[in-house]
């Protein structure tokens, strides 16, 4: 069932492991890119990132659909946003206290409800085998690509030309940059805040249902790991750009797969510290675009962090 | 990430506290009056997690049958303090008189450490090394999980066409390297020149990297595959997918992958613990040092799968009648670890039994990986 490939096995793993593990970082920062962009930010993505794949799983074993799943994981993740953008719209709410009580919710409504479906095996969501033209296996493995993966490119393209070109993006932007300038123009600053954090919960209970109906497919406690945080963090990183949150995504994932990949290869002394790939990544990326003289460029300027 | 969630029994504890110190007086009168037995049994994770605490909470499920006895439960006690809390909870609030902490790190310094206290309760300890100079009233047993994971690779040995197998492992404890070298020793007893490869994921759970873990080993050309992580479900399902054999590990995952699952290595507790309890209602004492495999009933082999061939399944039965009878041995000399030391001499063998193999630090000839 394989070829022997050598060392070959790890930028293949790592292509591979870019296109599985992506996904999630995807939609979750998507996700957090609309709500930040105008002007909030929801820290408890993490928890619905996790309602999200309890959510999904459990639609999913009990009606049999993988999509009903994903639909389900979708509309929980609307509420939790809904949630959000609701009582920060509350006079002197402040948002970042907010998401870290909703994060806890989240989790924790999840572990309750999710008990039950630990065990119980749900259907899992197509994937298009790209790797058709190749005789290798592993290559094939590792292009086996998962439709969300590609809703995933499409939503980051139609963001980011929703941001720069269409009215709806104009108006997004006028919200997060200034709540003054978005009232003169005759604009509901609160509302247009609660439906991008709505719309943003969405997205990240669709990340949260490639978690446990695709990769790895199964719902457990552990499932996130933090990968919803790693998410939010990442915005930061892609400078509330949709495209480059695409990359960075991608970079995420791909750099989570080099344990492993080398691990197998035979190079396995001090795993601990691939592991850590991901991060030390960022680290390096963040120093090596500072700058001393500027502040950080794209951010919205409602934002409560940079106000 | 650590997740707190306000638990029946802390609750009770807060609440408690405010009731006042008369009420902590009365409570273990009112409980113990009746001359029944409370057994408390706590967990690290979650009990239902397709794993090793569901393995246990079954156990505990069988001793809720026994007329007479009340079992308190507590799951996701994290192994610091926490336990010491929920041990003396249950003691004091609860009445119980017979503990169950399931988890390796709840023993030194925690059971310790509190057993001196409560000379009157027993404290049964699974995976600890109970030594005479520990106090009386502790107790440690374990199953020989290791021969059931030996005849997991006799399985994989027959199955594997590219002689290469893969093991998913989480943290490179003398447990989980006494796994890694009988599965591969099992493998080699049908083919020597089988290799297994290791993937260490660092964590008890951790699905995203076990999956990529899974994926890993498949890639580099595995094709038989099993795991010693708390919840083996993500590398069972991933491996099989990837068109791998796979054994299973704690429990009988074959519902998964049936054509693809050809045995696993599962504890039995619910024998082992209904034993203890009506060993404790009949008035007899638990020996401090218990430990048992196939013969004592302590582990168990899933059903062998529809993949095993037929010399297999021979090599299978015969293995495991000679496990049965006590003295089949593993580890013996000549045994060299994967960096060429020799680790057990040439004449030395040691059985199940020896306590030498609960200090396992090494990776035997024919493993791919490092312990650190």
């Amino acid at each position: 069932m394989s070829t022997d490939i050598g060392a070959w096995a790890v930028p293949v793993a790592i292509l591979g492991g870019a296109i599985r593990v992506s996904t999630p970082f995807l939609f979750v920062s998507l996700g957090e890119v609309l709500t930040e962009r105008s002007g909030r930010i929801n820290l408890g993505l993490e928890g619905t990132l996790v309602f999200g794949a309890m959510s999904g799983y459990a639609v999913a074993y009990l009606s049999g659909s993988a999509w009903l799943g994903v639909l389900a994981a979708a509309l929980a993740g609307t509420l939790f946003g809904l949630l959000h953008g609701l009582i920060c719209s509350l006079p002197k709410v402040n948002d970042i206290a907010v998401g870290i009580s909703l994060m806890l919710l989240g989790t924790g409504l999840a572990f309750f409800f999710g008990t039950a479906f630990v065990q119980p095996v749900a259907p899992h969501l197509p994937s298009i085998p790209l790797g058709w033209w190749s005789d290798i296996p592993q290559l094939q493995a590792a292009l086996r690509v998962n439709v969300l993966f590609l809703i995933g490119i499409v939503l980051a393209l139609l963001l980011a030309w929703m941001l720069k070109t269409t009215r709806v993006g104009l108006i997004l932007r006028v919200v997060g940059d200034s709540t003054d300038a978005a009232r003169a123009m005759g604009l509901r600053p609160n509302l247009i805040r609660i439906a991008a954090t709505a719309t943003g919960g969405a997205f990240a209970g669709v990340g949260g249902a490639y978690l446990s109906l695709f990769y790895p497919g199964s719902w457990s406690e552990g499932i996130s790991s933090g990968q919803g945080l790693m998410a939010v963090a990442l915005v930061i990183f892609a400078r509330w750009d949709p495209i480059k949150a695409f990359w960075a995504a991608l970079l995420f994932g791909g750099a989570g797969a080099l344990g492993p990949a080398l691990q197998s290869v035979g190079i396995a002394k001090g795993y601990y510290l691939y592991y850590a790939a991901p991060y030390v990544l960022t680290l390096g990326v963040l120093i090596a675009t500072s700058s001393p003289n500027r502040a950080t460029t794209g951010a919205p300027g409602e934002l409560s962090i940079t106000k | 990430m650590p997740h707190k969630i306000l638990s029946r029994r802390a609750f009770l504890r807060t609440s408690a506290g405010l009731a006042g110190a008369t009420a902590l007086g009365t409570l273990p009168m009112a409980a113990r009056a009746a001359g029944k037995l409370t057994v408390g049994f706590i967990y690290v994770g979650a009990k239902d997690d397709y794993g090793y605490n569901q393995s246990h909470a079954e156990g505990a499920a069988a001793v809720k049958k026994i007329p007479g006895v009340t079992v308190v439960e507590e799951e996701k006690v994290p192994e610091t303090v926490d336990v010491t809390k929920t041990m003396e909870s249950m003691i004091n609030f609860d009445g119980a008189t017979l503990l169950f902490p399931t988890s390796f790190g709840y023993f030194d310094p925690f059971i310790l450490g509190l057993a001196p206290k409560y000379k009157d309760v027993r404290f049964e300890h699974c995976g600890g090394l109970w030594t005479p100079k520990d106090p009386k009233n502790v107790g440690s047993y374990f199953g020989y999980i290791d021969m059931a994971v030996y005849l997991n690779g006799v399985c994989a040995g027959h199955a594997t066409k590219s002689k290469k197998i893969g093991f998913v492992a989480a943290k490179p404890i003398p447990q989980v390297l006494e796994n890694i070298n009988c599965f591969l020793l099992g493998a080699r007893s049908v083919d020597p020149t089988i290799t297994c490869q290791v993937i260490f994921t660092g964590e008890w759970s951790m699905p995203v990297k076990e999956a990529e873990a899974t994926n890993a080993l498949c890639d580099a050309g595995c094709d038989v595959i099993t795991a010693h992580v708390d919840g083996p479900k993500v590398v069972m399902q991933t491996a099989a997918g990837r068109g791998a054999f796979i054994c299973g590990y704690h429990a009988d995952q074959s519902a998964l992958a049936p054509e693809k699952y050809l045995t696993g290595a599962e504890w039995n507790w619910p024998k082992v613990y209904t034993g203890f309890v009506e060993e404790v209602l009949a008035g007899k004492e638990i020996p401090n040092f218990v430990r048992g495999g196939f013969k004592e009933g302590f582990v168990k082999m899933s059903p062998l799968g529809s993949a095993n061939s037929d010399a297999a399944r021979k090599q299978f039965e015969d293995v495991k009648a000679k496990i049965m009878t006590g003295d089949f041995v593993v580890f013996k000399g000549p045994l060299k670890d994967n960096k060429g030391n020799t680790v057990i001499p040439a004449g030395v063998s040691q059985p199940e039994t020896d306590v030498a193999l609960e200090k396992m630090n090494y990776l035997v000839e024919g493993v791919v990986g490092t312990t650190s």
